[in-house]
């Protein structure tokens, strides 16, 4: 008996299933008020077709010369590249400090140091990378400088929330074994857990790069610099098979990155 | 002597290679640092500027927050419909992508393929593409969120659906189930959680995105701090920026902890 009993499956109670119908229900509302206000029509869809053949006729044939003339898409691509290379070091750096700030065992007694640091940490996730740029282009005008900077800022968010993880889950054996034998707190920060979390913190800048590379791509869209101008003045004049050979530059790019820095993290962690 | 030899050390990586490889950063430095025209000094001197534009972005006018609710409402409209038939568009190709539901690599390596074309294409230039055919608003927003949330939905689920209990899988193979009782009664109700897990995660990246399409006209918040920027209304523009952080703050926290529950 007891034995069958493990084989049926675990029925939901009457509850459960109200809820889950409630739940549905509240996702069905909210699809619904959403399509208020898109002003769909159907004429002006099949007016617009036209513009579509001619995308798709750009895109199918793209401006092969655009491709490696001067201030074409390979500078512009390899501008782009060395923003994102730049700003995910800079950023890499400076996480180190939040990341540890942000660690839970880092400050056991004070919590809400490590509270502090999360949020932090979160706001600037939060802020979007293309109004930072913005904010950097009043700066240091318009160029792949600010692309940077704009890149250093944001992408601290993300890789020092990955760092605190990565400090939280370590193995914090070598740490008291230090502490044991008197050790004070720089030497165990440079004995015990830098070995330890050093390799995942490269994999973590790494993973960030090949983000931060199609995050660059687009910035030039703002102004920053890179591949994103000369794509941005394509989409402006409409210019589909530019768009198309530019397009073709990015993916080249990122397929590319991504294989390298992958086959690198492979072998980090 | 064979359990002192559990107490030594690893043997230490090589001297010669981490010279190189720092050889090789610090190479790339130098290059991108010329390349991109970077200067320090420039960073200096503009920083004033910067301090201006911070001055003048405060104190945020407060009251234009009731005049900015309906574009923010249309941004939040444009992440749920691009979310949902992205997600419902993602479904069939999740599946064909999985090499546990479909055996054939052929099939599973060629839909990897074009999910990872799609990947690859930058929300703002997908949103450029549609706001030429569907002329500026929102509309070429959601389409431009569909695709982008496609692409995300399918990487995340197919990798779940891969890791799956195999047990149900063979028990229906076993019976002679065919493909669509196959996936119905042994792939669905395994990976439907991770999948809702995974579409509230996309819903939560697609609210951030669809606050930024506007800059390119694709409707929602973005066009109206597009237009505030142009006229350099820096307390509207702080206005919108943490408007902005607020929604996004709260949908977060909303769909966090429903996936908390999910999972």
């Amino acid at each position: 008996m007891s034995q069958q009993k493990g084989l049926i499956a675990p029925k939901k109670s009457a509850g459960q299933r109200v809820g889950a119908y409630i739940s549905w229900l509240i996702v069905l509302g909210l699809v619904l008020w959403s399509t208020t206000g898109m002003n769909f029509d159907l004429e002006k869809a099949l007016h617009s077709m036209p513009t579509v053949k001619n995308i798709f006729k750009g895109l199918f044939h793209p401006e092969w010369s655009f491709f490696n003339e001067s201030e074409g898409v390979v500078d512009n691509m390899i501008i782009t590249l060395e923003t994102a290379f730049l700003g995910t070091s800079v950023a890499a750096l400076l996480a180190v400090p939040f990341g540890f700030l942000a660690a839970r065992n880092m400050s056991k007694k004070y919590v809400w140091i490590s509270w502090f640091g999360k949020r932090i940490l979160n706001i600037i996730r939060t802020l979007p990378e293309l109004i930072i740029a913005i904010i950097f282009l009043v700066a240091v005008g318009p160029g792949p400088f600010a692309g940077m900077l704009a890149i250093g800022f944001h992408s601290i968010g993300m890789i020092g929330k990955l760092y605190s993880e990565a400090i939280e889950n370590m193995d914090e054996g070598p740490m008291e074994a230090l502490t044991a034998v008197g050790a004070n707190r720089i030497q165990t920060l440079f004995f015990s857990v830098l070995p330890q979390v050093l390799p995942e913190f490269f994999s973590f800048a790494l993973y960030k790069f090949e983000i931060d590379v199609r995050a660059a791509s687009v910035l030039g869209m703002v102004g920053a610099g890179g591949i994103g101008t000369p794509l941005l003045f394509a989409l402006q004049s409409q210019d589909w098979a530019r768009v198309g050979i530019i397009f073709i530059g990015i993916v080249i790019a990122v397929v590319i990155i991504d294989f390298i820095s992958g086959s690198i993290r492979k072998r980090l962690v | 002597m064979n359990q002192s030899n559990a107490f030594k050390l690893p043997p230490k990586p090589s001297r010669l290679k981490f010279i190189v490889i720092y050889l090789i950063l610090a190479v790339l430095y130098v290059v991108s640092y010329i390349g991109i025209k970077a200067d320090i000094t420039e960073l200096w001197e503009g920083l004033p500027n910067m301090g201006n534009l911070l001055a003048q972005m405060f104190p945020p006018d407060f009251a234009y927050f009731k005049s900015i609710l309906k574009p923010m409402m249309e941004t939040l409209k444009m992440a749920i419909l691009g979310t949902v038939l992205g997600s419902l568009l993602a479904i069939p190709f999740t599946l064909l992508a999985a090499r546990n539901v479909f055996l054939s690599r052929w099939i599973t390596s060629s839909t990897r393929f074009v999910l990872n074309f799609i990947r690859t294409i930058p929300d703002l230039l997908l949103a450029s593409i549609f706001v030429a055919i569907a002329g500026l608003g929102p509309l070429a927003g959601v389409c431009a969120l569909v695709f982008f949330s496609f692409g995300i939905v399918t990487k995340m689920t197919y990798e779940s659906v891969e890791t799956i209990d195999p047990g149900p899988l063979e028990a229906m193979t076993a019976v002679g189930a065919n493909k669509l009782q196959f996936i119905g009664f042994a792939v669905v109700p395994q990976a439907l959680p991770a999948f809702v897990a995974y579409v509230l995660y996309t819903f939560e990246v697609c609210v951030r995105a669809s606050a930024i399409l506007g800059l390119v006209g694709a409707g929602g918040i973005g066009m109206v701090l597009k237009t505030n920027l142009d006229l350099f209304n820096y307390p509207h523009v702080t206005t919108i920026i943490l408007f902005t952080l607020l929604l996004v703050i709260i949908i977060d926290s909303v769909s966090a902890s429903i996936r908390e529950r999910l999972l």
